[in-house]
């Protein structure tokens, strides 16, 4: 959706914009979220489970950091790649997009809260 | 007057690449501020995305490479164990010693005051949440690129990256505040 009050069309006379749907916009943010997400899941399930804990050690010396940060990178590139397909010649708008990344964001930082992954720390 | 290798790769880590993503935002926040219809030209706005482009990007690898060196080179160093299930070689240390006693050890041995919470709290969280930095400023990048010119008509969008962006500086201001304080008390030798 673009801004079309007079003033703004007049201003913009003169500046060649390319014809570009907003879906793989709305895709990348969405899944940027979904990354986010991911990394706090992980983050609390190694937490909260030794056998996800020494899975996701997949190098002795970084420790489980590495699958955590390795699986949620993979997470996101694989939704990024399946959202895109599904968006890329859409009009989706970007606004509910990003309330949707806000809140997979908001979980994400939550899942990486050390007050709160602790209080799922395995005996 | 010299450093370990261990305190140059800290230094790249932190400072050098700590640095040019500073830079790298601010150029990209401006970049983004300013791209409102009565602030450009017809002429001037190609080379303003042009110049917006480089600052996002930039910021995007910069942050990818800062937590892949922080993960994967000064992280071991910061987590090895050489002091023992009780710490005694952390015994006596007013820093810690990369032969008896890593800054994980020294932290939680707490010889130097009350110092567990710099790892239990600090470290854990700075580890962790640094690596949404990354992801967000990467989703900023693209939508700058793939957009271009656009985002001066779709003022919405405009905004949209700008939360984002000031988002992945956000994640990145916390872990680099956690590892300055924690490279007060317990550096990595």
């Amino acid at each position: 959706m673009t801004d079309n009050t007079p003033e703004v069309h007049e201003q913009l006379r003169g500046i060649e914009f390319a014809d570009k749907p907003e879906g793989p916009i709305a895709a990348a943010i969405v899944a940027g979220g979904v990354g986010a997400a991911a990394l706090g899941l992980f983050t609390t399930l190694a937490e909260a489970s030794t056998d996800i804990k020494d899975w996701l050690n997949w190098n002795d010396d970084v420790g489980p950091l590495s699958g955590k940060t390795i699986m949620a990178v993979i997470v996101w590139l694989v939704a990024w790649a399946i959202l895109h397909a599904i968006y890329r010649g859409k009009p989706y708008e970007t606004r509910r997009a990003f309330t949707i990344a806000l809140v997979l964001v908001g979980l994400g930082v939550l899942g990486t809260f050390p007050t709160f992954f602790q209080a799922f720390t395995a005996d | 007057m010299s450093f370990t290798d261990r305190e140059w790769w800290g230094l790249i880590h932190g400072m050098g690449l700590g640095s040019l993503f500073l830079i790298a935002f601010a150029g990209g926040l401006a970049g983004l501020y300013s791209l409102r219809p009565e602030w450009v030209t017809a002429e001037g706005v190609v080379e303003r995305v042009r110049r917006l482009k480089v600052g996002v990007v930039t910021m995007a690898a910069t942050a990818w490479l800062t937590v892949i060196t922080g993960t994967w080179i000064v992280y071991p160093w910061y987590r090895e164990s050489p002091a023992g299930d009780d710490f005694a070689g952390c015994a006596g240390l007013s820093i810690p010693d990369a032969s008896t006693c890593s800054p994980r050890d020294f932290l939680l041995s707490d010889v130097s005051g009350d110092t567990t919470d710099w790892h239990h709290f600090g470290m854990e969280w700075k580890e962790h949440v640094a690596w949404i930095s990354p992801i967000l400023a990467t989703v900023v990048a693209f939508i700058v690129v793939y957009y271009g010119t656009n985002l001066i008509r779709h003022q919405r969008v405009r905004r949209t990256a700008i939360t984002l962006y000031v988002a992945a500086f956000g994640f990145a201001a916390i872990a680099g505040a956690f590892g300055a304080f924690i490279t007060k008390v317990a550096p990595v030798k």
